[in-house]
């Protein structure tokens, strides 16, 4: 009985071993395993063996058919993994294809140039507040320590409604609001669309954006706003960047400045795009002069502030090297989709 | 402005520093050099030549041979030249081989980088140099009037020139041997204007003492008030006027010194007494006119303002119609100027002047700005004027011209003034306090450091009260944020530490509003649409454009009085214009599938005329072409709403009366039973008049309804336990019924069990009665704590068909 099983069992690995298919080996299994095998049949004829030998030869059979099993699984799955493999191979596909991609809008140069602008204030504690486009030429030149027949009104050229409302030439007409609740601290930011009587050209627009920056608090200085704005200047054009102030004017603030920073395309060493200065000029900024705060109901003897102004454009253009203004108002997606 | 660096040096004499070094600190104390020109940047190698001898050329006709001595010692070279106007003996300038000149003879305007000059063959004959023409110099006749227009500068024909030694630097001889600085003064800085105001500012700058001139006048015996009465009737416009009389004239060039100078600043030399008011001028910012004596009629001068209409005709030969605003300078029977403008025809200096009177006055800067518009005139004294002069620099500048005069033997200086100045500017008193300052500066600069700075600018310091008086020529310095600035100015704005305000905290962040239109944008944008931006104004005629009735209230707009044309003259009321006329642009450039939006306001005004601000209300455009049709819009709409808070159903109503749209393919988008905007189809006739070839459609959404409406609450509801029953709904019906009405009719009668309804087919045509269409819908009930029984859905599902049947709607059988 051993020898028949062990005989067995080595024809039925034989024949596995010289399987050469998945139908090969299922042929396999049903002649020794099957109902009508040679190993059921085996187990068919216990019955002829004497009882007490019964265990021990089932015990043999057992063995042999779990061996068996084993094996076939084993080829079975041997098979299955070369099959897989061929299939995938066969379904190779070329990855350098175009990709499928879902039509994206993107956000015009501005509002991204503004979004970085807002990001990086409002880490700092900054509120982001809106003002009216079509403005009181009290709150646009009056409460800005622009008095009638300023040459300064002059020099902005203004778009009138008539004589006491102006589009507004400035967001620092924003300032005057939010001087005026009263609520000390404040840090704000404003950005908005501000309008001026210029002729569209490659540089002008009769129309273009500004963010007005204010903080008013009691311990304010004039090196805050400094420290303030090399920080920005830092976030918006990178890490190396330094900064310049000079000495400016602006009739709502004193002491006033405009910022300049290292020209990012040669880092400072002058090239065409800086125009060999090595600095190109950012923005305008001061210390509140005390009459706006006073005018706007702010002790100057109690509180200070800093102001800046910021073109939207002008960080646009120089950001992105983009060197027409007036594409940003043409709205060409070729364009658009740039950014 | 512009001056020349040596002209500042005349009064800063210790100033030493190369240019670069004078513009940035210049510019990093306050006075901005917005560039500069060398103006000997390329002339090179160019000597005083004397001409030995002159033969003809053996070969042409035209040419001479020169031979040219090129410096004391004797040596020369031998030119070929074309030049017909030298002779032997005369001195000229000589370009040597390897040198440099500005530009040629045969050009307008200097090269930018000059023209290398080398030695070479003439029709065969050596040539080892240039003699060289004002132009080659990179100058003009203008600014060098004695010198040839088409020919060699012969400088032996110049008194001053005509002894200088042979083999010396002519740049250097003709004052080009210097650098012409152009600085952006701003107006507060009315002192800077003039030379003299720079000059004290960069002394300071560079801590070396300032040297203005020293003035003394030399006058005669006789008074000037025997010559001249001046009656000021306008003293609100002229604070001050200083006459004195000048006689003897002697007009002639003034001296090549001055010349230069003027040229410099690009003034053209005229003769002495027109050069002397310009230099004046140009020192101290102060305008100056002379009148010829003799045409003042009864020797009276009266200041007084026009007469309305009144004709007078200036110095340039125009006839100007003056009013009651303009103030002008008249003698005892007519004007005789335009104050502070232009002087008159009738009273200007002539070659055959004898005596003349020198006003030096001070006008309201204001009205003379407001004059000069008027009249569209823009003079160099009106320039100054508008800036608001300090009238303390008239009596100066009226004894700088009468010491010039003197100087240059022009005349003969008649003794005394007649001086009218009423209220006389006296200096003001400042407070100065040094803790202060330093607290507004974040700064730690003691008292002593802080005098310093003010005594180089002249102001007097009294240490006992922390007083500064100020001179009266900066009439910029009022309070102490003003003291503050000349302090942080010389202090060095770079030295000032950069810190982080400290104090309390705030709550940075965005309002409701922007933050509502950050989703919208990134919604947008995820469909495919692009960020446009359009000008707010625009032309009356897009109410034409876009089909609005003559009496349609979007007429009623914002009008700007001074627009820069038609153009842009109003606000606009809704905001289509500028999405179409970009759509138009990117329809002609041929881009495909084009999807664009816009969050910009437009402006309703409250009432007409405007006398209050009007509502500025923030729209969301969307506008596309190609690729999408009405339904593509519309399922955008939807996404944008549900994403700014209006997750509840939107209805659509087919009544939207927008004349732009299409008439059958336009709806307004309700939320609740608010209009929250319109979407549609452009009408025809729209695209026609926007040139546009294809089929477009707009959305817009009013955002502050939207903001208004949103709600971005979140509340959990449990995932379904129990199984979904569905039913399908195949109906027939007129054509005109909408499946928003089936709809509606679902969900009202649908209950608590209505999960929802999705429209799956509407079928026209084949087995459909004519003017009927073919509906169906798939309707799925279910129940959150059960599952469903056949009878409840029969229940709802006979509900749900008695109100369609009410529509006149039936099964489809």
């Amino acid at each position: 009985m051993k020898e028949k099983l062990k005989s067995l069992k080595d024809s039925a690995l034989e024949q596995i071993n010289a399987a050469q298919h998945l139908e090969a080996l299922n042929d396999v299994r049903v002649a020794f395993l099957g109902k009508k095998g040679e190993l059921t049949s085996v187990l068919k004829s216990m019955k002829d063996v004497a009882p007490e030998d019964r265990p021990k030869v089932g015990q043999l059979v057992n063995e042999a058919r779990e061996e068996i099993e084993r094996i076939l699984e084993e080829k079975k799955a041997a098979f299955e993994k070369k099959l897989r493999e061929e299939k995938m191979k066969k379904e190779t596909i070329d990855v350098t294809l175009p990709a499928k991609k879902p039509m994206m809008g993107h956000r015009h140069p501005n509002t991204i140039a503004l979004e970085e602008i807002e990001r990086i204030f409002v880490g700092m504690g900054y509120e982001v507040l809106e003002g009216p486009e079509v403005e009181m030429d009290y709150y646009n030149f009056e409460a800005l320590n622009i008095p009638a027949n300023h040459p300064a009104k002059d020099e902005q050229d203004t778009f009138y409604i008539n004589k006491d409302i102006v589009l507004r030439t400035q967001t620092s007409s924003i300032q005057v609001h939010e001087l005026e609740k009263g609520k000390v601290p404040i840090r704000i930011i404003a950005p908005g669309r501000v309008y001026r009587s210029d002729e569209v050209d490659a540089t002008h627009s009769p129309t273009f954006h500004q963010v007005e920056g204010l903080v008013v608090d009691k311990n304010v200085t004039f090196a805050d706003l400094k420290g303030t704005l090399q920080q920005f200047a830092k976030e918006i054009f990178g890490e190396d960047t330094k900064v310049k102030f000079r000495p400016h004017h602006f009739p709502f603030t004193e002491p006033s400045a405009e910022m300049d920073v290292s020209c990012f395309k040669c880092g400072g060493k002058g090239c065409r795009f800086c125009k060999g200065e090595g600095w190109i000029e950012i923005l305008g900024c001061g210390m509140v002069h005390p009459h706006v705060l006073e005018m706007s109901g702010i002790d100057p003897e109690e509180y200070v502030g800093f102001a800046f102004g910021v073109g939207l454009e002008r960080i646009a253009l120089l950001k992105y090297e983009i060197d027409d203004m007036r594409l940003l108002y043409e709205n060409d997606v070729r364009f658009l989709k740039q950014f | 402005m512009n001056t020349p660096l040596s002209w500042i040096k005349e009064y800063v004499p210790e100033l030493n520093c190369t240019t670069q070094e004078y513009v940035d600190a210049m510019t990093l104390s306050g006075t901005k050099v917005e560039g500069y020109e060398e103006l000997d940047k390329n002339l090179e190698k160019i000597v005083v030549g004397k001409i030995l001898k002159i033969e003809k050329h053996p070969d042409a006709d035209k040419l001479i041979i020169c031979q040219v001595q090129i410096s004391e010692e004797g040596e020369q070279v031998q030119i070929v030249t074309g030049a017909s106007n030298v002779k032997e003996g005369d001195k000229i300038p000589v370009v040597l081989d390897g040198g440099r000149v500005a530009g040629s003879a045969h050009d307008d305007k200097p090269h930018p980088d000059g023209i290398k000059i080398k030695k070479g063959k003439l029709r065969g004959v050596e040539s080892f140099g240039m003699m060289c023409s004002i132009d080659e110099l990179g100058s003009t006749t203008d600014m060098y009037p004695d010198a040839a227009p088409d020919g060699i500068y012969i400088l032996s024909d110049n008194e001053t020139y005509k002894d200088a030694p042979i083999g010396s630097s002519v740049p250097e001889l003709l004052g080009l041997h210097d650098v012409v600085v152009e600085y952006e003064v701003t107006s507060n800085r009315v002192d800077c204007f003039g030379i003299l105001g720079i000059a004290r500012e960069a002394a300071a700058t560079f801590d070396k003492p300032f040297c203005p001139p020293v003035v003394k006048v030399t006058e005669n015996s006789e008074k000037t008030s025997d010559y001249i009465s001046v009656d000021v009737q306008a003293t609100d416009l002229c604070t001050r006027y200083v006459a004195k009389v000048v006689k003897n004239i002697k007009i002639a060039p003034s001296p090549e010194w001055m010349q230069r100078r003027l040229a410099a600043i690009g003034i053209r030399p005229i003769n002495n007494i027109v050069d002397i008011t310009n230099y004046v001028m140009a020192e101290y910012s102060q305008p100056m006119h002379a009148y010829d004596l003799d045409t003042i009629a009864e020797k009276k001068i009266v200041v007084k303002r026009a007469g309305k209409g009144e004709k007078f005709t200036t110095l340039d030969g125009q006839e100007r119609e003056l009013d009651e605003s303009i103030l002008t300078i008249c003698d005892g029977e007519k004007a005789i100027g335009i104050a502070g403008i232009m002087g008159g025809e009738n009273s200007k200096i002539t070659d055959d002047v004898t005596t003349m009177l020198f006003e030096a006055a001070c006008f309201d800067g204001t009205n003379i700005r407001l004059s000069g518009k008027k009249l569209g005139m823009r003079t160099d004294a009106q320039a100054k004027f508008e800036k608001g002069l300090d009238p303390n620099t008239a009596m100066e500048a009226m004894n700088r011209a009468c010491q010039l005069i003197t100087e240059l033997g022009a005349g003969e200086v008649v003794g005394g003034y007649v001086d009218i100045y009423p209220e006389e500017r006296k200096p003001e008193h400042v407070a100065y306090h040094v803790e202060k300052i330093n607290k507004l500066l974040g700064t730690d600069i003691d008292e002593d450091t802080m005098i310093g700075y003010f005594e180089k600018l002249d102001f007097a310091v009294d240490r006992e009260k922390k007083e500064l008086i100020i001179p009266t020529w900066r009439q910029d310095i009022k309070c102490l944020a003003d003291v503050a600035e000349e302090v942080a100015r010389f202090y060095g704005y770079d030295k000032i530490p950069m810190t982080l305000p400290s104090g309390s905290c705030t709550n940075g962040g965005l309002t409701l509003k922007l933050r509502v239109e950050k989703i919208v944008r990134n919604v947008a944008e995820q469909f495919g649409f692009c960020e446009a931006m359009t000008y707010s104004f625009e032309s009356p005629k897009v109410f034409d454009k876009l089909r609005i009735e003559e009496k349609d209230s979007l007429r009623d707009t914002v009008v700007i009085t001074n627009p820069l044309g038609e153009d842009y003259s109003i606000m606009r009321t809704l905001p289509l214009n500028g999405m179409l006329t970009s759509l138009a642009t990117n329809y002609n450039r041929r881009n495909k599938d084009v999807r664009l939006y816009e969050i910009a306001n437009i402006y309703i005004p409250k009432a007409l005329p405007v006398t209050e601000l009007p509502d500025e209300r923030t729209q969301l455009t969307l506008g596309m072409f190609g690729n999408g049709d009405f339904f593509d819009l519309k399922g955008v709409v939807e996404e944008v709403l549900e994403a700014a808070g209006l997750k509840e159903m939107k209805t659509y109503n087919p009544d939207a009366g927008k004349n732009f749209l299409h008439p059958g393919r336009q709806a307004n988008i309700l939320y609740g039973d608010k209009v929250v905007g319109y979407l549609g189809e452009v009408h025809p006739e729209v695209l026609d008049s926007y040139d546009i070839g294809t089929k477009a459609y707009v959305a817009v959404l009013d955002m502050p309804t939207v903001v208004e409406l949103s709600n971005f609450d979140i509340k959990y509801t449990g995932i379904a336990k129990y199984p979904a029953v569905s039913r399908d709904l195949s109906m027939v019906m007129k054509k005109d019924i909408l499946v928003g009405q089936v709809e509606e009719v679902i969900r009202k009668n649908g209950g608590k069990l209505l999960e929802n309804c999705t429209l799956f087919d509407v079928y026209e045509g084949e087995q459909i009665t004519e003017g009927y269409k073919s509906v169906a819908y798939s309707i799925s009930f279910r129940a959150a704590d059960h599952t469903l029984e056949e009878k409840e859905i029969t229940n709802v599902m006979d509900k749900i068909l008695k109100g369609l049947e009410k529509l006149g709607i039936e099964l489809r059988k």
